[in-house]
């Protein structure tokens, strides 16, 4: 094989784990909103049991949610290294779409960091509210640039992407962001009801089984249309295996077997990211008039530096996996309400004591 | 403004804000981890007290580095397609390998530390943090790998076929001799940056305690005073060590960006480094006087020789006309002269400030030597004066050397030990396809959006510094037989 071709399926297993892994904390982020609602005029107890619930939520990804993003950071850099052309059209292409991922991704980091620092409600609520937007608008999104990367876009001859930010708006493309936000929003709310003990696990349990066979139908649906008009004809084997995979979260949903539900979801996000490669192969980002199409050839970077890379890429991506699993071992264990301490949060608002009236 | 000054002023901003950040998480992962690992091995619980103290302070610097550093690997792509089509190949190499070798070890062992107190242990609890130490360094080592390259590209040729610079060794890229002299200069400019950072607060609190007649708890902070004006000091030597190869090499592969440096304008033998020029707004030659100046020093600077001879800006500029084009495309005249002022002051301002702080770390080893408590109020107010400095510092100094660069993205090297034939001109780099609209867009929202999360970093940073150590700290390992009296997750969301 080419080793062009072995670097657009190490792209696509980085877009795997990104979306694998982010996808579901970028689920329970979003979760966060609907689960962790604040109801007007309801006192906040400090520490009661509606906060805790929400701390529940966001410690069931603490210690993972950043080291997940990493992969987004790595198949950006991967990109780069090995498709500079492809690198260059689709980032400053897609300017508007990434830079309000970018804006989500920022606030997202700081508020999952910054929630706990301070004991205030008003503090918590504005931190939950940047998590929120933080994990829809990159769920959305996301989709919204593979559904345009699926179908084409309007490239030059220079390869320069012409169309302009409204023709990445297609019906097919805002169905595809639906998809992505509904596949990551089933995932996370699987994912929550797996790692979670007592009323949160109740509730995602019981959103996870209405939600499973909603996104059976739009990201079948989606699936379908990608298929038959963009696609070649082997990416079928990828429709069906999410079509299946999807059918047993509907099933495992509804038994409330936890593990098996979160492998469906899994494993259709994996045949998400098989269909979209595969039938954008060999073009890396198809244009419309097939003329102008980046392909893993016209794209790629020298044999040289994908030979350098990959060496790099096979002997460092084991390892990340490694200690990446081993990470999910170290937090295996359920999260409920009683393994939550009260906040350790400080007053917003504290002046140094002047020293002369503290040494009287 | 066309899209290219907003793409310039986008890039300087969004880097700068994202550096100031950096520099204090490279150093402070490794006092901290110093710090836990003196209480690993000694028990002394004021160490589990300072590692807690300063741990709290390193993540919530960390987040806001992180979160700015997404923006980095996605800019140049969105703002400066042209150049990454250009240099991809050889360019993008180092950020991969930087994703792969350091990013992931770094979050993935954080995590595993802030959650970690209670679940692992000890010693692996200590080797985590290491990890992220270690990883935050090694970043640093990609990133500057990538951005020496542009300062003197090597390893690489020009294809004329493909029109892109291509690499054809990344031994020489990984051991470009500008990045050999750039990496311990950034490295000690973090380790200085978070020393400062440790004393300036240890020493606030030390003084204030002795001050208010609490000595056993103003000894804890003595500690740290120690610990951060040791490595101000050690950082201190080294900056000045590869701050002067770095000069020396920079004369050599970057004669432009020295001569405007030292506002140097015409060839001199024996030139002089100047202590105070001042210029008229032109900036330009014409108008530039030298007021203060130490005969020979710059000569020395570059060559180790009083006596030798620099070009200066005015023949560099034929030079380069000569060489590389008196117009671009356009048919612009092109100027080969960075801003003089900016370059010049940056420079001088980075020295400056960063002298500040280790002339700081001498006074208070002396008021702190042998056991002793110190309650001078001026050690505590110059302490927290100090804070700023080296930050300040690492910003000019990033400055100079950016805007030095200029009007070159990647410089082309007339010594030997550089490619010739590979160089980019800054205004060939921008993307073609984003409008100005979307790079103002961009450029207004993001200086909002950073302005706004500066201010509670600073809010956070200050209210978590106020609150100083613990009084009473367990040792909340599994190894602990009493670990019930810890609280579970005590490092948690």
């Amino acid at each position: 094989m080419e080793l062009a071709t072995v670097w657009f399926l190490l792209i696509a297993v980085l877009w795997t784990g990104y979306l694998v892994l982010e996808g579901f904390d970028f689920g329970v982020g979003m979760l966060l909103g609907i689960f962790g609602r604040r109801r007007k005029g309801e006192p906040a107890r400090p520490n009661d049991e509606a906060e805790k619930n929400r701390r529940v939520m966001i410690n069931t990804i603490g210690p993972v949610w950043d080291g997940n993003e990493v992969w987004l950071l790595t198949a950006g850099g991967a990109t780069f290294a090995a498709f500079p052309e492809w690198y260059a059209t689709l980032f400053s292409g897609f300017y508007v779409p990434l830079f309000l991922i970018l804006m989500a991704l920022i606030v997202r980091v700081c508020a999952f960091e910054w929630r706990g620092k301070i004991e205030s409600e008003s503090w918590r609520a504005w931190a939950d509210r940047a998590i929120v937007f933080g994990s829809w608008v990159p769920a959305v999104l996301w989709g919204v640039a593979f559904a345009n990367l699926v179908r084409g876009v309007e490239l030059d001859a220079n390869h320069q992407f012409v169309g302009g930010f409204f023709s990445l708006l297609s019906p097919f493309a805002l169905l595809g962001g639906a998809v992505t936000a509904l596949l990551f929003l089933t995932h996370g709310a699987v994912f929550l009801a797996l790692k979670s003990e007592g009323e949160i696990r109740e509730r995602a349990g019981a959103l996870a089984e209405r939600l499973a066979p909603v996104t059976l139908v739009v990201a079948g649906g989606w699936a379908v249309w990608a298929q038959l008009a963009f696609s070649v004809a082997w990416t079928w084997i990828a429709v069906v295996l999410a079509a299946a995979a999807l059918v047993a979260v509907v099933l495992a949903t509804r038994a409330r077997r936890e593990g098996w539900a979160f492998l469906g979801t899994a494993v259709t996000l994996v045949a998400a990211v098989v269909l979209i490669f595969g039938s954008m192969y060999p073009d890396v980002m198809p244009a419309l008039d097939p003329a102008n199409s980046l392909t893993v050839t016209n794209a790629s970077s020298t044999e040289y530096t994908l030979t350098i890379m990959t060496w790099v890429a096979v002997v460092l991506t084991p390892v990340v996996l490694l200690y990446q699993g081993w990470t999910y071992w170290v937090f295996r264990k359920r999260i409920s309400t009683k393994h939550i301490p009260d906040g350790i949060g400080l007053s917003l608002r504290k002046d140094a004591e002047p020293v002369s009236s503290a040494k009287e | 403004m066309d899209a290219l000054d907003l793409a310039r002023w986008q890039f300087g901003i969004t880097t700068v804000y994202h550096f100031i950040f950096v520099p204090l998480t490279i150093g402070l992962a490794p006092l901290v981890a110093i710090m836990q690992t003196f209480w690993v091995r000694t028990g002394d619980v004021k160490w589990l007290k300072l590692t807690k103290f300063f741990g709290k302070l390193l993540l919530i610097n960390f987040a806001i580095g992180v979160a700015t550093g997404i923006v980095q690997e996605f800019q140049f792509g969105m703002n400066w397609s042209e150049y990454s089509r250009f240099v991809g190949d050889v360019f993008g190499a180092p950020l991969a390998m930087e994703a792969l070798a350091a990013f992931f070890v770094e979050s993935t062992f954080l995590g595993l530390w802030i959650f970690g107190w209670d679940k692992l242990p000890k010693k692996i609890h200590l080797a985590c943090i290491w990890a992220v130490a270690l990883a935050t360094n090694l970043s640093a080592y990609f990133i500057l790998a990538a951005n020496s390259w542009m300062q003197h590209p090597v390893g690489t040729i020009f294809n004329l076929e493909t029109g892109r610079a291509e690499m054809v060794d990344i031994g020489a890229v990984l051991t470009n001799n500008t990045l050999l002299a750039a990496f311990p200069h950034t490295i000690t400019a973090a380790f200085l940056t978070a020393g400062t950072f440790v004393a300036g607060i240890a020493a606030w609190w030390m003084v204030r305690l002795v001050r208010q007649g609490r000595e056993e708890k103003a000894r804890v902070y003595r500690s740290a005073v120690v610990l951060g004006m040791v490595t101000m000091l050690v950082s201190g030597a080294g900056i000045i060590w590869s701050g002067d190869w770095q000069a020396k090499l920079m004369f050599d592969q970057q004669p432009m960006k020295m001569a405007a440096a030292e506002a140097l304008c015409e060839t001199e033998q024996g030139a002089a480094f100047s202590i105070l020029t001042i210029g008229d707004l032109s900036n330009s030659c014409e108008g530039v006087t030298h007021l203060i100046e130490l005969p020979g020093f710059t000569s020395f600077l570059a060559t180790g020789d009083f006596d030798s001879t620099l070009k200066g800006v005015e023949d560099l500029q034929a030079e380069y006309a000569e060489k590389y084009g008196f117009t671009d495309e356009a048919g612009n005249p092109i100027s080969y002269q960075p801003n003089l002022a900016v370059t010049y002051w940056s420079f001088r301002l980075m020295i400056g400030l960063a002298a500040f702080s280790a002339a700081l770390a001498l006074a208070a080893l002396w008021l702190t030597r042998k056991g002793r408590l110190s309650e001078n109020p001026w050690l505590a107010r110059l302490g927290l004066l100090a804070i700023p400095m080296p930050f300040l510092a690492s910003s000019f100094g990033w400055i100079f050397t950016e805007m030095g660069r200029q009007p070159w993205v990647v410089v082309p090297n007339p010594n030997p030990s550089g490619v010739d034939g590979v160089w980019l001109l800054t205004q060939r780099g921008v993307s073609e396809v984003v409008s100005a609209g979307e790079v103002v867009g961009s450029l207004v929202i993001f200086t909002a959006l950073y302005g706004v999360l500066a201010v509670i970093w600073f809010r956070l940073m200050r209210r978590f510094a106020v609150e100083g150590v613990a009084e009473v700290e367990h040792d909340p390992s599994p190894d602990n037989p009493d670990k019930d009296a810890a609280a579970p997750l005590s490092f948690a969301y």
